[in-house]
C-alpha cells in the first residue's frame, strides 16, 4: 500500500515537473507529441489489463475512447443549465467548465465508457480469441458510425472549440493514476486471478475463480480508462471527429502493448512512447522525400519484421524493476531472463 | 384501392432493394470467400486480403486506361472488349501472385507462432498494402473508364442495372466453381485435408505448403474479381477502398459460418440484402447494419449459419 502510494506520489511530481518544463521550454510542437506520448500511455496500459493480464483480445479500444472523448467534450461545451420555464439557457456558460468542471467532465467521460465496457462486456465476454477481437471490432465501428450520425454532436465533422485544458500535468497525472492502479492491479489477488484466467481458463475456474465476473471487471476497467484518455485527447486537440476513434486507432493501441510486450506494464509505456514518437519522426522522412503514405508504410514494415524476429516484443512479461536494473547496471554480468 | 396501390408501390421498392442488395452482396461474396478458405485452413483472419481486393481494382485499372483509346469527339475513353479480357487475366494474376507472395514472406514463418503473432503481422500487411498504394497510386481518387455501358434491364416489377446482372452472374460462376473444385478434385480434397487437420493431412502425403499457397492464389483471384466488378459498378478507386469492404465481407463470411464457402455467399447475399434495405429508411446507417448482424450472430450462433460446431471447414 505505501509502495503504491509512493509510486502515485513520484508520478504526479513528476507530472507536475513535466508540465513545467512543456509550458516554460518546450516548443509546441514537441510539446503535442509529449502530450500525446502521455495519452498513448494510459491507452495502452490499459488495454494491457484486458489483453496482456486477462488475455482477451480486444480490439474496440478506440471505441470506449470515442466515448469517454465525446461524453466529457459535450459537457465542456454544449451542455448548459436550461430552465424550461423560460426556456433559455440560464448561463452561457458550458455546465462542466474551469478548474473543477474539467476533471468532473473527464470523470463522466470515464464513467460513460465504463458503463459501455460493462455493456458490451457482459454478452461478448462469453466469446473467445479471435471471436472475441471481431466482436469487439464491431463494437468500435458501431461507436463511430452512431456518433457519425449524432448531430447534436455534430456528425461527422464532430465537436470544434473544445476549451483546452488538459495540459501535460492533467495528462501526465492521469497516466500515473493509471499505471499505479494497473500496477497495483497486477500485484493483487485479483491479479493473479485475472492471469490465472490468461494462462488457462478451465483451470482458472477450477480453482473457484469467477472467469465471466473478472473478465468484464477487468473490461470495465480498462474502458473506464480509455474514456478518460478520450476525455484529454478532446481537450488537448481541441477538435474531436467520429474519424479520430477509427478501426486503426485500437490496432495502433494494441501495437503499442505488443511491441513493449504483452502483458508487461513497463513494455505498455515503452511501447506506447516509441509508437507515438515513431510516426512524428517519420513524418520528417516523409515531406524529405515528398511521398505521401511512406511514413505509414514504414511503420508497417516495422511492425512486420518485430513480428518475425521477435514476437514477444521488447519486454516479454518482465517488468523493468530496481532488481533488473542492478542486474543490468553495475556487474555487467551477462543477462539471464 | 389507394392503400392497395401504396403498399404495391412499397414492395415494388422493396424488391427493387433486394435486387441491389444482391448485386452488392456477390461482391461481398467473393471477398468473403477468400476469407474464409484463408481461416478455415490456417485460423488466421488475413487482414491484407481486403487490400488484395483493392490492388484488382488498381491492376484492371492501369491496363484498361493504358490500353483504351480516344476516339475522335467522345468524351470518355472507349475500351475495346479484349482489352477489357487482357486486363482481367492481368489483375487475376496479379493479385494472386501477391496472396501467395504475402504467404510465403509474412505468414509462412509464423506458421508455428502464437495466433496473436500472426494476427497483428497480418494487420501490418494491410496497413502496408494500403500506403504502398498511396505511394504508388496516390490518393486521388482514379475513375475506371466505363467499358460498360449502363443500361437498365427490366425483370417484372423492377429494373436492375446491366451491371448488376453482369456482377450476379459471375460472382456465381465463380463461387459456384469453387465450390464444385473443392469438393470434386483431388487438390479441392487436399485444402479439405488442410482443414481438418493439418499434421495429419501432411503424413497422407499432401504437400501443405503448396496446397496453402493454392488457397491464397485462389482466394485472391477471386478478390480480384470482386474489386473489377466493383470498379466497373461503381468507378472509384481509392487506395483505402478496401477497408470497409473487408471489414464487411469478413463479417458476411462470419455470418455464413467461417470455413464454409457456401456459407460464406449465403453471408455476403444476405448481408447485401439487409444492407439495401435498411439503406431505403437511412442511408447513413447501412454501414451499422453489418456490425450490428456480427454480434447478433457471434451471441446467438458463433459458428454462423451454416457452420457446424465441429470441425467441417473449407
Amino acid at each position: 500500500m505505501l509502495r503504491t502510494a509512493g509510486i502515485l506520489a513520484a508520478g504526479l511530481a513528476a507530472a507536475f515537473a513535466l508540465n513545467l518544463l512543456v509550458a516554460n521550454a518546450i516548443p509546441p510542437y514537441p510539446a503535442l507529441v509529449i502530450n500525446l506520448c502521455g495519452i498513448s500511455i494510459i491507452l495502452a496500459v490499459s488495454l494491457n489489463v484486458i489483453n496482456g493480464l486477462t488475455g482477451q483480445f480486444s480490439l474496440g479500444h478506440a471505441g470506449f475512447m470515442a466515448i469517454g472523448a465525446y461524453v466529457s467534450a459535450y459537457f465542456t461545451t454544449t451542455l448548459r443549465y436550461f430552465d424550461p420555464e423560460a426556456a433559455r439557457y440560464i448561463s452561457q456558460a458550458p455546465l462542466l467548465d474551469g478548474l473543477w468542471g474539467f476533471p468532473l467532465a473527464l470523470m463522466a467521460g470515464g464513467i460513460a465508457a465504463a458503463v459501455a465496457g460493462l455493456v458490451v462486456g457482459i454478452p461478448t465476454l462469453r466469446l473467445k480469441g479471435d471471436y472475441l477481437a471481431i466482436a469487439t471490432l464491431g463494437f468500435g465501428e458501431i461507436v463511430t458510425i452512431l456518433l457519425a450520425n449524432f448531430r447534436q454532436v455534430g456528425g461527422t465533422k464532430g465537436l470544434t472549440s473544445i476549451p483546452g485544458h488538459a495540459d501535460t500535468f492533467w495528462i501526465y497525472g492521469a497516466a500515473s493514476v493509471c499505471i499505479t492502479f494497473s500496477l497495483f492491479f497486477q500485484r493483487s489477488t485479483f491479479g493473479r486471478a485475472l492471469i490465472a484466467i490468461r494462462e488457462n481458463e478451465l483451470a482458472a475456474e477450477v480453482m473457484g475463480i469467477g472467469a465471466a465476473r473478472m473478465k468484464v471487471i477487468a473490461f470495465i476497467y480498462g474502458a473506464f480508462f480509455a474514456g478518460i484518455a478520450g476525455g484529454l485527447f478532446a481537450h488537448l486537440m481541441l477538435s474531436i471527429s467520429p474519424a479520430n476513434f477509427g478501426f486503426m486507432k485500437s490496432v495502433e493501441v494494441v501495437v503499442m502493448l505488443v511491441l513493449g510486450g504483452l502483458g508487461s506494464m513497463t513494455g505498455a509505456v515503452v511501447g506506447a512512447v516509441i509508437l507515438t514518437i515513431l510516426p512524428e519522426a517519420l513524418r520528417d522522412i516523409e515531406r524529405e522525400v515528398n511521398l505521401s503514405g511512406l511514413r505509414m508504410a514504414l511503420y508497417a514494415l516495422i511492425l512486420i519484421l518485430l513480428m518475425l524476429f521477435r514476437p514477444q516484443g521488447i519486454f516479454g512479461q518482465r517488468e523493468l524493476s530496481l532488481k533488473l536494473l542492478r542486474r543490468l547496471v553495475p556487474g555487467r554480468r551477462k543477462e539471464s531472463p | 384501392m389507394q392503400l392497395l396501390l401504396e403498399s404495391g408501390d412499397f414492395l415494388a421498392r422493396l424488391l427493387q432493394q433486394c435486387a441491389n442488395g444482391v448485386a452488392k452482396g456477390s461482391v461481398y461474396a467473393l471477398v468473403a470467400v477468400g476469407y474464409t478458405m484463408v481461416y478455415g485452413v490456417l485460423q488466421l483472419i488475413n487482414f491484407a486480403h481486403s487490400d488484395v481486393y483493392m490492388l484488382g481494382a488498381y491492376f484492371s485499372y492501369y491496363p484498361a486506361r493504358w490500353l483504351g483509346y480516344m476516339p475522335d469527339g467522345a468524351e470518355k475513353p472507349k475500351v475495346p472488349l479484349y482489352v477489357l479480357g487482357l486486363a482481367f487475366a492481368f489483375a487475376v494474376t496479379a493479385c494472386a501472385c501477391t496472396g501467395m507472395l504475402i504467404e510465403r514472406l509474412a505468414y509462412r514463418p509464423l506458421r508455428n507462432a502464437s495466433r496473436l503473432a500472426a494476427l497483428i503481422t497480418a494487420i501490418g500487411v494491410s496497413i502496408f498494402l494500403q500506403n504502398a498504394g498511396q505511394m504508388v497510386f496516390t490518393s486521388e481518387v482514379k475513375s475506371f473508364p466505363r467499358y460498360v455501358d449502363q443500361t437498365s434491364v427490366p425483370l417484372g416489377p423492377i429494373a436492375v442495372a446491366n451491371t448488376s446482372l453482369i456482377i450476379v452472374v459471375v460472382a456465381a460462376l465463380m463461387v459456384g466453381g469453387l465450390h464444385l473444385f473443392v469438393q470434386r478434385t483431388r487438390t479441392g480434397a487436399a485444402m479439405r485435408a488442410c482443414s481438418h487437420d493439418m499434421r495429419t493431412a501432411r503424413l497422407m502425403g499432401v504437400n501443405v505448403n503448396a496446397t496453402i499457397s493454392l488457397t491464397f492464389a485462389i482466394g485472391s483471384a477471386m478478390a480480384a474479381v470482386g474489386g473489377m466488378l466493383i470498379a466497373m459498378d461503381q468507378p472509384r478507386l481509392t487506395p483505402t477502398m478496401g477497408l470497409l469492404m473487408g471489414l464487411k465481407a469478413f463479417v458476411a463470411a462470419v455470418l455464413g459460418g467461417i470455413g464454409s464457402i457456401p456459407g460464406a455467399a449465403l453471408g455476403g447475399l444476405l448481408l447485401g440484402v439487409a444492407e439495401s434495405v435498411v439503406g431505403t429508411w437511412n442511408t447513413t446507417y447501412a454501414d451499422a447494419v453489418a456490425f450490428v448482424a456480427l454480434i447478433v450472430v457471434l451471441l446467438v450462433k458463433p459458428s454462423g449459419i451454416l457452420g457446424k460446431a465441429g470441425r467441417e471447414k473449407v
